[in-house]
């Protein structure tokens, strides 16, 4: 599904990351833990395409296929849920988009706030809907950057869910104990 | 036909936030007005009136600069820039839906600025609005890019300035002198230029 080999990362004198390789087969979990600072946001921003390796190449599916969400839940915060939704299955090219998104929606407990603005959200509520904007094209591959971050209870449940479906996953996390049994692949940042 | 109801959906999204935030177009509006309020005072009575027509595109210009430093605020501050790059779209459509959104911007604040020009100052001609419009696409086009361009830098508010300045001068040159098929050419020139160029703009954005 993804493969990098040898991969290095650095900023100016800083080096992030070096060496690193990772061939994922279709179906895999792989989990990324290590600290904060260690390299794990920059490693999935390579991965994922949005930031060049200073050495090495990533052989990944096209980007139709492959849904990432950030420390950020990469949505318009002065757009309502659906208007965000709307916006990105037209670029994805969702088919019976309308269905889908009522269907994310309704499942990560939004469709009642659908029509009002993201900026008035908790962080937790921006996450969802984060995760409904990831879900929404079926990506067939998923990079997740702390995923549960500001997550509640019911939240992290649904997220636990959301783990179960048959997808190629790489999730960076520096608390592993709640996805460590779905891993299939581990990478450890020192 | 995808592509352009992709553009329509990237300027649709751009003027929705601006209809929501109301940050950029009073700011232009209130710009412009207070630099021909300026001009109109600091020029003594009977000044000729290509000297007026001359500070009417420099405030132009500078109302542009002001909408155009705004255009990738919400890209910036929230990450977007990660998520349109993602998608499957052309990210040439990226560019041209936010240029359709800052023309519109731009177009606003003329709207309001060529009247007052002409309450100030003298009248306005066919030719003089028709060099403006023209202009317009020019400032759009070239500066979506290095706004784009500006997003990944870390002294943006000084990048873009630095950047567009210059590249503005042929505008005003041609705008000042009514130069229509001149302004027409720096349009389709730079509009293809920068329509190629925002693909590796935004690659390492």
């Amino acid at each position: 599904m993804i493969a990098a080999l040898a991969l290095g990362m650095r900023f100016g004198d800083k080096r992030v990351f070096r060496d690193v390789s990772v061939d994922l087969a279709d179906g895999g979990f792989l989990l990324v833990t290590g600290p904060n600072g260690s390299g794990k946001t920059t490693l999935l921003r390579v991965l994922a395409g949005l930031t060049a390796p200073s050495q090495g190449e990533v052989e990944g599916p096209p980007r139709h296929t492959v849904g990432y969400l950030g420390h950020d839940p990469l949505v318009y915060r002065e757009l309502t849920p659906l208007e965000n939704l709307t916006l990105f299955g037209r670029l994805y090219r969702v088919p019976e988009r309308g269905e889908r998104i009522g269907m994310l929606l309704e499942r990560f407990g939004l469709w009642e706030v659908r029509n009002d603005r993201v900026s008035t959200f908790s962080r937790g509520m921006q996450q969802r809907l984060g995760l409904c904007r990831v879900l929404l094209h079926e990506p067939r591959l998923l990079l997740l950057d702390e995923p549960y971050n500001a997550l509640d209870a019911a939240g992290a449940e649904l997220l636990d869910g959301v783990f179960t479906e048959p997808r190629t996953w790489i999730v960076a996390t520096h608390e592993p104990r709640r996805v460590d049994r779905l891993a299939t692949d581990r990478l450890v940042f020192a | 036909m995808t592509y352009f109801s992709d553009v329509a959906a990237l300027a649709r999204k751009d003027l929705l936030l601006e209809l929501r935030a109301k940050e950029t177009l009073p700011s232009m509006i209130l710009f412009v007005l207070a630099a021909l309020t300026i001009f109109h005072f600091a020029l003594p009575g009977g000044t000729a009136h290509k000297a007026a027509l001359g500070l009417l595109w420099a405030a132009l210009i500078f109302t542009a600069l002001l909408g155009l430093t705004r255009a990738f605020v919400a890209e910036r501050e929230q990450g977007m820039f990660d998520a349109l790059v993602l998608a499957p779209c052309d990210r040439s459509a990226i560019w041209l839906g936010k240029s359709i959104a800052v023309f519109a911007f731009i177009a606003c604040a003329e709207v309001v600025a060529l009247p007052a020009f002409a309450a100030f100052f003298s009248g306005i001609d066919g030719r003089t609005v028709a060099a403006v419009a023209l202009a317009d696409v020019g400032i759009c086009t070239v500066g979506t890019l290095f706004g784009a361009m500006a997003v990944a830098g870390r002294a943006r508010e000084l990048l873009l300035p630095l950047l567009f300045l210059p590249m503005a001068i042929p505008i005003v040159v041609g705008g000042v002198g009514g130069y229509l098929w001149f302004l027409a050419l720096y349009d389709a020139v730079f509009a293809l230029l920068a329509w190629a160029a925002f693909e590796y703009v935004v690659s390492e954005v």
